[in-house]
Order: C-alpha cells, then sequence, then structure tokens
C-alpha cells in the first residue's frame, strides 16, 4: 500500500490511489463475496443458489460452476449445461469420501467439442460438521490453483451458511420466547377470574355469562398460534378484556383510565407485548393493601411515532432490579418486562427500547414508543 | 382600525382559538373501563374523510377557483373536477393497496416495496419538495386574506398563519388531529354555502340581473388558442387527476383507516365530500361576473369570494358573510399549512434532522425540522408574488403526478419495477415536472408551445416518467426485489382472507 501517495499528492483520482494489482485483485474478490453474502445469509435453498453462484463464478474464474444439496443440482452458472446431470453424483464423491476432490476428464466424458468443462474441482459445504452440499468448478484443465481456490471458496460459503442458521435459530428462539410469554398467563389469574366469575353465577347470571365469554376471547387471543405481530388495536382490546376480568374481581378496588388516541389503533406491535405491563402495572398498583389502585393507560400519536404509557401508582420498584430484569434476569418478579424490552428492540431497533420510571413508593411508568412504520414488520 | 375590519379580525381570531382548542381538548376526556370498547374503537371511514376533506381544501380550492372562473371562465372548471377525480384513481388503483403495505409516508412505502434506502431518500427529497411547492400558495393565499380581510401587508398576513402553524406543530399540541381536521371541513363547507345562499337569494331579489353573456368564450371548457390551448386543457386535467395520490399530507391520513376496505369506504366518502363543496365556488364566479367586474380590471379576482359579500349585501349582512368567509379561508390555509407542515417535518426529522441531532432524539430534532418546513416556504412566498393561488397548487400535484404516481401505480401493479428503474422515473418526472414548476415561479413564461409546456407540464413530464421507469426496469430486471411477489400478494389480499 502506498499510503504517502494520495497525502502528499492530494488528487485522489490518481491510479495507484486504489492501491497496486494485488491490492485491486483482493478488493475485486471482497467485492464479488459482498454480493454473494447476502444471498447466501439466508440458507441454502435454489433461490439463494441462483442468486449467489454468478458472483462466486467470478470470484474463481471458471468456465463453468455448479453448486448442489447433497442430492441434487441448485444452480448451475456458466458453459457446459449438459454436464448438469453428472453434477449430482460428482457431489457424492466429495460427500462420501469428504474433503475437495478432482474429477478427470474420464470420469465427466463429454464429447462437445469446444466444451470447457473437462476436469473439475468439488469441494463440500460443511456446517457443524454436517455436509449440506458442495461447490462444483469445471475448467478444461486442472491446477492445483483451481483446487485450493476452490476450497477456499466452499469454506467461505459454509461460513455464510452457519451464519444463515444462527439468524434461523435466533429467530426460532424469539418465536419460543412469545410461546413461553403466552404459557405464562397466570394459573392464579385463570383461577381467579373464575372464580369471580362463579360468584355472580345465582345474583348476575347475565354478568356471569358475559364475563365467561370475555374469558373465553382472552384465551383465544393470547393462545394464538400464528404471527409474530398484532396491531395495537387488536392488544388493547384483548388489555380491555383482561380488565374487565380484574375489575369483576377487585370491584372498586382498581381503578382504570384510558386516553387512545384513535389514530394510532392501526400500528403494528409485537404480539403481546403491552398486555404483560398492564400485567404488571395491575399488580403492583394493588399490591400496597386496603388501598384503591389507579391504573392509567395513555397512547398518544406523535407524527411518525406511537407512544404508549402503561402508569399504576402503587409500590414503585426499585430502578436498579428494573435494570437487571431489562437486561434479562428472570428471577425477578416483573413478568416479561425483559422479554418485551427484547421483542420491541429485535422489531424496530435500539432505539425503541422500554423505558421505565419507578423509584419505591412512587408508582410505575412504563412508556413505550413504537414507530408507524418499520421495514419487514406487518400484522 | 376601521370598523370594515371588525368581521375579519373576529373571525381569524376565533379560528385560530377553535382549532387550538380542540387541537388540546379534543381527546383529553378520560374514559373508565365500562366505555373503553369506544376508545378502542378506530377512526370511522365518515370521520376519517371529513378530516382528509379538511386537509385537503386549501386556499386554491377556497379562493383560487372563484378567481380562476371568473377570469378564465369554464375551462377552468377543470380545476375542482380535477381536484376531485383525483380520489376516483386513488380509490381504483392506490387506496386499499396502499393501506395494506403498512406504509405511513410515500418514502415507507417505496422502502417497504422495493427494500432501497436510495429510492427512499429520493422520496423523501420529493416529499419535502412537493411539500413546499404546495405550502408557497397556502401562505400567499393568507397574505391576500388578511390584506382584504383587515388591510395588513400582505408579508404579515402569511408571517401570521406561518407563525400559528409553527406554534401548532411544534408544540406537539394538534393531539387529535383527525377532530381538528374534520372540524376544518364543515367550517369551511360552511363558510362558503352559507354566504352563496344568501348572496344568490339577493341575487334573485335584485331581479336576477345577468352577466356580460358567454361570448367572450367565457362557457367554452376548452381554453383557447387551438391547439396549445387544447394541450393546456389535457394537461391540467393528467396533472390534477394523477397528482392527488402523490400529495404527502394526504396519503399519511390514509393510514389511519383500520384495513384496505376501510380505506376504500373512506375514499368513497371524500369524493362526496369534495363533490358538495366544490358545487359552491361556481356560483361565486357566477355571481362575480354580474356584481364584482371591478375585480378583474383591477387583477384582484383571487379576492372575490371574500370580497363578494360586501359587494352585494351592505350593513350588518355583509360584515356578518364576510367575516364568515373570511373564517373559511383562514381555516383553508391553516389546515392544510399544518397538515403539509406536518408531513414534511416528519419526513425531514426521520431522513435529516435526527441524524444531525444525534445527543437530543425525538422532539428537539422534531422541532428544528419543523421550523425549517415552514421558513422556507414562507421565505419564497415573500419572494414570489406573480403566480396565482391556483396555478401553483396545479405545478405541486403536476410534479407529485410525475413522480409518486408512477411509484405508486407500478409499485402497486407491477412485480417487475426494481429499484434503479424507480430511481429513474422519479429522476426524470422530478427534474421535469419540478423544472417546470421551478421555472414557472421565477417567472420565466416564454410565448407559445414552450410557455404551454413549461407552464402545464404534467401531459410529457407524467408519460416520461412511466416510460422510464418502466424501462429502466426492464433493462435491469436482475435487481427485481426477491420479495416482490409476496409483498403484492399482500397488497392485493383483502384483510378477511386468512390473517
Amino acid at each position: 500500500m502506498r499510503h504517502h501517495e494520495h497525502v502528499r499528492g492530494g488528487r485522489l483520482w490518481r491510479r495507484d490511489h486504489l492501491g497496486s494489482d494485488a491490492d485491486r485483485a483482493a478488493f475485486r474478490a471482497l467485492h464479488q463475496a459482498s454480493l454473494a453474502a447476502p444471498a447466501l445469509r439466508e440458507g441454502l435453498t435454489t433461490a439463494s443458489a441462483e442468486r449467489a453462484i454468478r458472483h462466486l463464478r467470478a470470484l474463481l474464474g471458471t468456465p463453468a460452476l455448479a453448486i448442489t444439496d447433497t442430492e441434487a443440482v441448485l444452480a448451475w452458472d456458466g458453459t457446459g449445461e449438459h454436464h448438469l446431470g453428472q453434477a449430482a453424483a460428482v457431489a457424492l464423491l466429495a460427500i462420501e469420501k469428504g474433503g475437495t476432490r478432482t474429477v478427470d476428464r474420464g470420469q465427466l466424458g463429454c464429447s462437445v467439442g469446444g466444451c470447457p468443462v473437462r476436469t473439475g474441482v468439488v469441494s463440500p459445504l460443511v456446517v457443524e460438521g454436517r455436509v449440506l452440499g458442495t461447490v462444483q468448478a469445471f475448467a478444461p484443465t486442472p491446477t492445483a490453483g483451481l483446487v485450493r481456490a476452490t476450497e477456499e471458496v466452499a469454506k467461505w460459503v459454509s461460513g455464510q451458511l452457519e451464519l444463515a442458521e444462527l439468524d434461523a435459530h435466533r429467530n426460532r428462539m424469539i418465536e419460543a420466547e412469545v410461546r413461553a410469554l403466552r404459557a405464562q398467563i397466570s394459573p392464579h389469574f385463570v383461577y381467579n377470574s373464575l372464580n369471580a366469575i362463579a360468584s355472580f353465577v345465582r345474583t348476575d347470571p347475565d354478568r356471569a355469562r358475559e364475563l365467561l365469554l370475555e374469558f373465553a376471547d382472552f384465551t383465544r387471543y393470547s393462545f394464538r398460534r400464528h404471527g409474530e405481530y398484532t396491531t395495537l388495536a387488536e392488544e388493547l382490546r384483548s388489555i380491555e378484556r383482561y380488565l374487565l376480568l380484574e375489575q369483576a374481581r377487585f370491584g372498586d378496588r382498581l381503578q382504570v383510565t384510558l386516553n387512545i388516541a384513535p389514530e394510532v389503533l392501526p400500528v403494528v406491535v409485537p404480539f403481546l407485548c403491552i398486555q404483560p405491563l398492564v400485567e404488571n402495572a395491575v399488580r403492583h398498583g394493588l399490591e400496597s393493601a386496603d388501598q384503591t389502585g389507579h391504573l392509567r393507560i395513555v397512547a398518544h400519536d406523535r407524527g411518525h411515532e406511537a407512544v404508549l404509557e402503561v402508569e399504576d401508582d402503587g409500590v414503585g420498584e426499585d430502578p436498579e432490579k428494573v435494570r437487571r430484569a431489562l437486561a434479562g434476569d428472570t428471577e425477578l418478579d416483573s413478568v416479561g418486562l425483559g422479554n418485551v424490552d427484547a421483542r420491541l428492540r429485535a422489531s424496530f431497533g435500539d432505539d425503541y427500547g422500554l423505558v421505565v420510571e419507578t423509584a419505591p413508593g412512587a408508582g410505575t411508568k412504563v412508556i413505550v414508543r413504537v414507530p408507524k412504520f418499520a421495514p419487514g414488520v406487518s400484522a | 382600525m376601521e370598523r370594515a375590519d371588525v368581521p375579519g379580525l373576529v373571525a381569524v381570531v376565533l379560528v385560530t382559538l377553535a382549532t387550538l382548542a380542540i387541537g388540546t381538548w379534543g381527546l383529553r376526556f378520560s374514559r373508565t373501563t365500562s366505555d373503553f370498547f369506544v376508545a378502542s374503537r378506530t377512526v370511522r371511514p365518515g370521520l376519517n374523510a371529513s378530516a382528509i376533506g379538511g386537509e385537503y381544501l386549501s386556499a386554491a380550492s377556497f379562493l383560487g377557483i372563484a378567481g380562476l372562473l371568473l377570469v378564465g371562465g369554464a375551462d377552468m372548471l377543470w380545476y375542482p373536477v380535477g381536484w376531485t377525480a383525483g380520489y376516483l384513481v386513488l380509490l381504483v388503483l392506490v387506496a386499499a393497496p396502499l393501506r395494506r403495505s403498512g406504509a405511513y409516508t410515500l418514502p415507507d412505502f417505496a422502502e417497504a416495496r422495493l427494500g432501497s434506502g436510495t429510492v427512499r431518500a429520493a422520496c423523501s427529497l420529493l416529499v419535502v419538495g412537493i411539500g413546499w411547492l404546495y405550502m408557497i400558495p397556502q401562505f400567499e393565499g393568507a397574505g391576500i386574506t388578511l390584506r382584504s380581510a383587515i388591510g395588513a401587508p400582505e408579508w404579515a398576513g402569511s408571517l401570521v398563519v406561518a407563525g400559528v402553524v409553527l406554534a401548532n406543530v411544534t408544540s406537539g399540541g394538534m393531539r387529535s388531529v383527525t377532530f381538528v381536521q374534520a372540524f376544518q371541513y364543515w367550517l369551511k363547507l360552511t363558510a362558503l354555502l352559507v354566504p352563496a345562499a344568501v348572496l344568490v337569494a339577493v341575487w334573485w331579489g335584485d331581479g336576477r340581473p345577468g352577466g356580460p353573456g358567454g361570448g367572450d368564450g367565457w362557457s367554452n371548457p376548452v381554453a383557447g388558442d387551438g391547439g396549445i390551448g387544447l394541450y393546456t386543457t389535457y394537461s391540467l386535467i393528467a396533472g390534477l387527476f394523477l397528482g392527488t395520490m402523490g400529495l404527502p399530507h394526504v396519503v399519511v391520513r390514509f393510514y389511519t383507516n383500520p384495513d384496505g376496505h376501510a380505506a376504500r369506504r373512506t375514499t368513497f366518502v371524500v369524493l362526496a365530500l369534495l363533490g358538495l363543496f366544490y358545487l359552491w365556488p361556481p356560483v361565486y364566479a357566477a355571481l362575480g361576473r354580474v356584481y364584482g367586474d371591478r375585480l378583474v380590471t383591477e387583477g384582484r379576482s383571487d379576492v372575490l369570494v371574500l370580497e363578494l359579500p360586501r359587494a352585494m349585501l351592505d350593513g350588518v349582512g355583509g360584515d356578518v358573510l364576510t367575516g364568515l368567509v373570511t373564517a373559511g379561508a383562514f381555516a383553508a390555509f391553516l389546515s392544510t399549512s399544518s397538515g403539509l407542515a406536518i408531513a414534511v417535518s416528519g419526513v425531514l426529522t426521520q431522513d435529516v434532522t435526527s441524524r444531525l441531532v444525534n445527543e437530543q432524539r425525538g422532539v428537539p430534532a422534531f422541532r428544528l425540522a419543523a421550523m425549517v418546513a415552514v421558513v422556507v416556504p414562507v421565505v419564497a412566498a415573500l419572494l414570489v408574488r406573480n403566480v396565482g393561488v391556483a396555478q401553483s397548487v396545479g405545478l405541486a400535484f403536476a410534479v407529485a403526478a410525475s413522480t409518486f404516481c408512477p411509484l405508486l401505480v407500478l409499485g402497486i401493479w407491477w412485480r417487475r419495477l426494481t429499484d434503479v428503474g424507480a430511481l429513474a422515473g422519479l429522476a426524470a418526472g422530478g427534474i421535469g415536472a419540478g423544472g417546470a414548476a421551478i421555472a414557472t415561479l421565477a417567472g420565466y413564461a416564454p410565448g407559445g408551445w414552450a410557455g404551454a409546456l413549461l407552464a402545464q407540464p404534467a401531459a410529457w413530464s407524467v408519460p416520461v416518467a412511466v416510460l422510464v421507469m418502466a424501462t429502466v426496469s426492464l433493462a435491469t430486471a436482475d435487481r427485481e426485489p426477491p420479495h416482490a411477489r409476496r409483498f403484492l400478494v399482500r397488497l392485493h389480499t383483502p384483510e378477511s382472507l386468512g390473517r
């Protein structure tokens, strides 16, 4: 590298600003690799292989390149497509014997004149010790350089596929967390609700029936299987049912105030991201016995964002404990606070985490900011 | 201050106070759980349509059309027709899919559809440009109105409205924007309809005098001058029909609809409400032919609606009606420029100032953006003084029609649109129509065909933008976003099917 050149010369467009031939070759290779990476990060499929293979062939500079899974060809780029049928057999060679193998003229047997697919190099794609497929490079003559290059490319592709598996793994983790949150509908809540409903069966059968229907709808929403996201309107409807059931139990001890701007109701939020906050607020608000618990739920329209506040006037919490709950410490009793925070950040980015304002004896206020639009987020 | 200024002053103060009051307290009454279901109800199409009407009916509609009709005659009826029919195009091609895309702003739609930050940035730039182009005539109209109502110099009116808008937007006020805007629609309709009814009665009482008749081409629906006139008329129609869907302050209101079906219903009601409103400016123009010829010779046709009541009625009656139309006109630019200021400053916050102001996110960045969003068009309005209110709004429509219309229609109905194609099309349409608009605003007006092509660019700039967008997309077919097919299915599938 000749760093001093562009410092002294000051003419940035000068040719040698880009470095020597070797530098430029390295830049080209890295650029091709970066073009292939996004496709491979989706995992090994026909679609991803077809999008990545062009860049990989440019990287290797061979007349033909194939990507296979363990049984069939996923993509072929370059000339000599009449060899497509042989790729599966070639793949088997690498899968069975392991490591990078060469294929000679005899095995590829070609009668087409001028076909450059005479010899080949096949290298397996290995992720966590498992062979997922192969990369096959074809050339008129075998060279040690091609063998080495093919092996390196296969290793790099394997690395990208491993990252893809990690991504998928992370998504499965988030899904599992949502499932866990659903399972967290407290057995106490079910038991207490049914008891409260039972107390109305004789005195006020109509109300008992209404409450039972609310209970049924509440459970149906909370146990919903599909979809990571929902609208704020749906989430608030479920919260309404929850609060009706809690009010049936606590009567006037639970006072609820709502102030919802209708403009924010279509906003898309992660499924069950507000309800845990309300449950916490109800619990904290009523914890100080023989007192009335006040609960306030507010939703503001702020242009391209919606702001939600869930506030109680209960016992409050030590800010340090809340910090640990947000950091993921599950030992604490702030159910789901860390989970909600993590899912909001995963959906909208780190700017959109939970904000909790609390102190012992001073009540708790949880503030959620949600953008009205985020790429990839839809109900 | 003279007695004649009192009704106008009272009207302006009342409208300002009512707007601020509804904006601040509209939703402040609290609810208990027993009527929580009311709270969680989404905005109904009727209310939302009123709000869209309130935001949409600008100074150009309230003042401009009557003035244009008075001077130009029936070919100017294409303005109200086009401003209404734009919603028909929106209803048929865009409303429901746009809502289902989940986009809040036009840049959001571009990003969701094409997955490209560059196209998003280009759209943000265009939103700001169109918003400013649209705000200039609003501030200009404010100047005209306050001069006519209370004799203030023109710059004062622009500054007063800009100040109110800025205060409204930056205070984080407008808490219940929907109610404020819906109120503005009905205020504007009343302020136009009631005086019109009274004035027609007066005209009837005068023995139904006739105007100069239609012999001067006043009743001809196509502008004069043969081929050029025909081109001008068609170009105007194209720009207005296709431009509505690209107006930033209209599009954000569609997000308030709970689903695609509601978006269609809303658009349908908007069509009815606008149709009802636009019946009345021609009445003013027709009466102006009889009673307001003085304004034509003085070149002040834009104030026809404001001065007609006094020209026809003396005493208290004239004062009250003048107060009413002044209130309507003031509401017109207050609501439209507030809506535009919010839309423009929202885009500026998201894509510009929140990156510049790193330390203080949120409100300070939004305030800075709101300042920029309002100050630039005010300064421009003070500098540009020669273009009629309706014509310069027409230019904003032409730019929107040449940029966002192709992007939305192709983006919604054509799978093969690519990011490069969209960018090329936006550039072609934006530079073409935008350049023509800036030239016109700067006062460059050659005669003949060149002048017509610059003053009404839509008829050539829209096809150019569509062609460029489609051709470049086909040439860069390998850049078709991988999720295009899935995304289009989502746009066109009714929510009732498997959600």
